[in-house]
Order: structure tokens, then sequence, then C-alpha cells
């Protein structure tokens, strides 16, 4: 320290590279819910891919607001009985000042704000892969206000919120595997077991229509997990940053590479689709353990966790629950495997002093990091289901099945993903667009000296 | 005069355009198609669900010739779309009672 410096100067002071850096990471996590869309629209059929897309894209208009008005309060502010928080000058983010900084950090609240805001945005996203082809979008629209409000903000709170009591107990959740991936998943699973099947499971062919879509929607999620997991330490000062970005990496290699040795020894054949799924199993496995692992530790958790969810997709069939993009299997399943091998790959003195079992921790870790991932898997899965349950018996939550049958993109959105009519080219417009009319040009004939023929 | 159909294999389509046009055939009609002979589909797997897809793309490719040329073309389409591998599709005649040029109003033999 400078001679001179009295310690009240150690508060934390604005810093503009690490402002910079997380401004960076939040607009990639932005980029998520796109990919996200892109993952999930690819997977469908012709006939709901804009729906699969809308119903990632509309939380980025739903839960951006909900975030702003009264989420942020909800789940960062003052804790209260250690459930929820609340701070009057989060709400609106009417109280807070440009340069005001984020408690204990360098960087602006505004900017913290917008950053956890995204992780807000993406989760009720995941949930909709399950629910693909069948659902209103009103319905879903309202499911995802509801579900954010009662369900997301309070377990962010839990999980993240200083107070919080996951927060409290020492669960480690570097970046979201709990508050984000396993509440999802669970919710998924709620909200199917209420929904029920689509038309024709387990009989109608029901492969992806595009998997180059799927590929383009799993790169884009792997480039934006960088900001999920590296921005995740909200700085860059130390090094956790960095360290979190090379386990980000290995660990979705592995679980990649995992996933496509199981399926060719399993199916004989090395999928497209199951490298992107294994992709995002990994990525989903390390976002929480990766803090606090070591790249080997990254590269075991990302290999563990490829071969279980290639092997977990499929078990819908054999249970008859129609999680149709599988997150389940890949966000509830990757998302536990992930948080329950923090307690034994934590190394210590990174994102925490915890130790795992493997590192002389013994099994305290474990036994947290199970209390985690159980009471937010039991509160989601659930208080979704009531959710669902309430709006179906109220407003239904299911299109009709001839709907469903020809196709939610036609019915819901007035639209078609892709104009495929060879003869003809389709039909007139049944209004007539109205011509572009520039001010002063409708009533008189074209100046020219040309002779034109009428 | 006759019609010939031939369903073949979509990447047989070139071979038989040259061969075609080679025996002096003036026009022809295409169109996808899908279908299945007796080897059925093949098999593909997503996220280890297995799927027998049954209906393969094939093309169809319709040509009117006069009576006495349609053995022979038959015979000509048959040679360029063979690859003797399962598959390779299948090709008929049918007999035709008319065909007229729309723009000349020709009928018969002359509207080929």
């Amino acid at each position: 320290m400078p001679p001179g410096i009295t310690l009240a100067a150690e508060a934390p002071q604005l810093s503009a590279a690490n402002t910079g850096f997380m401004l960076i990471c939040s607009a990639l996590v932005m980029l998520m819910t796109p990919g996200l869309a892109f993952f999930y629209g690819g997977m469908v059929r012709v006939k709901s891919t804009l729906n699969m897309l809308m119903m990632s894209f509309i939380s980025l208009g739903i839960v951006t607001l909900l975030w702003v008005l009264y989420g942020f309060s909800l789940a960062f502010g003052t804790d209260i009985g250690s459930l929820i928080g609340w701070t009057p000058d989060f709400v609106g983010l009417s109280g807070i000042g440009r340069d005001q900084l984020w408690d204990g950090y360098t960087i602006p609240v505004f900017v913290f704000a917008v950053f956890q805001l995204m992780f807000a945005v993406i989760t009720p996203a995941l949930i909709s892969g399950a629910l693909a082809d069948r659902v209103k979008f009103t319905a879903w629209a309202l499911f995802i206000t509801l579900w954010a409000t009662v369900v997301y903000f309070p377990v962010a709170h839990w999980v993240w919120g200083a107070g919080g009591w996951l927060f409290e107990m020492g669960v480690i959740d570097f970046a979201g595997g709990t508050a984000v991936h396993i509440n999802a998943g669970a919710a998924a699973l709620g909200v199917i077991l209420v929904i029920g099947k689509r038309v024709g499971f387990k009989k109608d062919l029901m492969r992806p229509h595009s998997l180059p879509l799927v590929m383009l929607g799993a790169g884009l999620l792997w480039f934006g997990w960088f900001g999920f997991n590296a921005g995740s330490w909200l700085g860059n000062d130390d090094g956790v940053g960095a360290a979190m970005f090379v386990n980000t990496q290995v660990a979705t290699a592995a679980a990649m590479l995992a996933w496509l040795a199981y399926e060719k020894i399993r199916h004989g054949a090395f999928t497209t689709l199951g490298a992107a799924s294994g992709a995002v199993a990994g990525l989903v496995a390390i976002t929480p353990s990766g803090g606090s692992c070591s790249p080997l530790g990254a590269i075991a958790i990302g290999a563990v966790a490829g071969l279980l969810c290639a092997m977990a997709v499929g078990l819908k069939y054999r249970f008859g629950y129609d999680d149709s993009l599988d997150v389940v299997g890949v966000h509830l399943v990757g998302g536990v495997i992930g948080s329950l091998l923090v307690g034994l790959f934590a190394t210590g003195g990174v994102q925490s002093d915890a130790k795992g079992l493997f590192y002389g921790g013994g099994f305290e870790q474990l036994g947290k990091q199970a209390t985690g991932v159980f009471a937010v898997l039991g509160y989601s899965l659930v208080v979704s289901a009531v959710l669902a349950f309430v709006l179906d018996r109220t407003i239904g939550m299911r299109v009709g099945e001839d709907d469903e049958i020809s196709g939610i993109d036609q019915v819901e959105h007035a639209e078609t993903a892709y104009e495929f009519s060879g003869a003809g080219g389709g039909t007139a417009p049944r209004k007539a667009p109205s011509a572009p009319n520039p001010a002063g040009t409708a009533a008189t004939a074209p100046q020219t000296d040309k002779k034109v023929d009428v | 005069m006759k019609l010939i159909t031939a369903v073949v294999k979509p990447h047989r389509l070139d071979e038989i355009k040259e061969a075609l046009q080679a025996f002096g055939i003036h026009g022809l009609t295409v169109t996808e198609a899908s279908g299945y002979g007796r080897q059925r589909g093949h098999t593909e797997v997503y996220r280890g669900a297995e799927y027998t897809v049954d209906l393969v793309p094939k093309i169809r490719i319709e040509v009117l010739v006069e009576d006495d040329d349609a053995e022979q073309l038959i015979d000509v389409i048959v040679k360029a779309a063979r690859t003797g591998k399962i598959g390779d599709g299948k090709v008929w005649s049918v007999p035709v009672d008319t065909a007229v040029r729309v723009r000349t109003g020709e009928r018969g033999p002359d509207a080929l």
C-alpha cells in the first residue's frame, strides 16, 4: 500500500477494465437466448419452427421488464428471512446512481443488474424446449411472467443473494447450475407432467428439421457461455475468470466427445445432434463447478455429464413423458451432475475454500451441494406444475389438437418458417399492401422528357 | 404414343438427360418424388431414438414418345439409371390417347 493512503481508500473503486469486461460478458450471455432459440428451433419439425424461436425470444421482452420493475429487487435486494430480497431503490432501478458500485465489487450496480438480467432471461427460455409444438403462446407468456416471479427470482436469491439460505449454507453454484439449469429442468418436468404429450408422441416421426440450425445454436450457446461462466466472478483481477474460461472449454470438449463415443458404441454413428447435445451437456455441468475445479477436474466433469446425459435422454421413451427436446435429460441431469460433482472436485482456494471429497474435504461439501440440488429441484418442480395446472384450468395451456397437427406456427403466429410452394410461388395477399406513397408524388404524373407509353 | 415414366435415384438425372438427348428426345418432365421398393428405407438416429425412414428421395421422369421408340427408349433410360445397387428404381410405359402442343394446337406425334 503506498504511504499516505488511508484504509478508507481501500473501499473498491470503479474499475474500467472490470466494467468493460462485464458489459461484454453481459452481451455474450444475451446472445445465448437467441442461440438457444436456434438450438431448439432446428430440433422441431418445420411446422413449429417459429413458435420454438419465439418461445425463447419473448423471454427477452417479458423478463427484461419484470427484472427492471421488481425482479432485481426480489433476487438481489436486502434479504428478508433468507427467502427473498427487497430493496425499494432497486424497483425500476430508480434509486441507483450510475457510478454506484455493486457491494464489494468494482463494477457499477447497473452492470451487475444487466449481467444477472441475462441469466433471468435465458432460464425460462430453457424450459420451452420441453413444450415444443403444443402450448398456446399467450399461456406461455403468462407462464414465464408468473414463473420468473415466484420461482426464478426467489431461487436466485436463495442461491446467490446475500442472506439467501443456500448461499449462507455454503452451496457452491458458480454460474447457475442450480439456479438456472436444475431450476429450468425441474420446471420443464413439472409442466409436461401437467400438459401431457405431443399428439403422435412415440408414433410419428419427430426428427429435427434442420440440424445446421441446431449446430448454429449450439455454437452460439458455447460462445455466449464464456460470458456466462467467466463473467460470474464479476471481474478479472485475480485469474478466476480466466480459469473458468479454460474449464468451460475443456469440459465442453470432453462432454461432446463422451456423448459421441456413447452414440457410436450404442447406435453405430457419430451424429451431429449428439455433438451439439454433448457440448450443451458439458456447458451445463461445468456451470456450477467450473469456479472450483481444476482443468483436469473439468475434463472429468464434462465426460461424466456427456455420458450420463446421453443415456438420460432415452428415459422419456421408457417412462412415457414427452420432454420434447430433452430439457430434463440435458439441463436437469447435467445441472445435477455438475452441482454434485462440486462436492468431489472442488480444489479449495479458488472460488471458495471449500474442498471436495477428492481433495480431502470429506463429504461436507457434497452434502451441501445435494441440499441445494434437491431444494431447488423440488420447489421448482412443484410450483411449476401448480402454475401450469392453474393456467391449464383457466385459459388453457394447449392449442387444439387439429392446430397442433397442422402446425402451431400458422395458428399462433400467422406465419410459417419457410416458403415451399414451388408451383405458383404462394398466394396473393388477402389485403393488398399499400404502396409507398412519398409526399408530393401521388397525384402528379412522372416528370420526364421521355415518351411514356400509357 | 406412349408415356414412359421412370422413378429413379436423383443423382442419375444428369446421365439420363444426356442419354435422352443423344437418343433425340426433345422434352421431358422431372418431378421430385419419394417412395420405397423392396429394400424399404433406412434408419436414422436422433439422440438415441431410432427412426425408420420408409420414404426415400427419388425423381420421377416422364417422357412422351412414339410407339416405335418406346422399347428402345426404356432400355436407354434403364442403362443410364442403373448403378447396380439396391433402390435403382423402376421404368414403365403406358399408352397415351392424345397429346396436344398447347402453343400451336398440333396433335398426336406432331405435338411431341
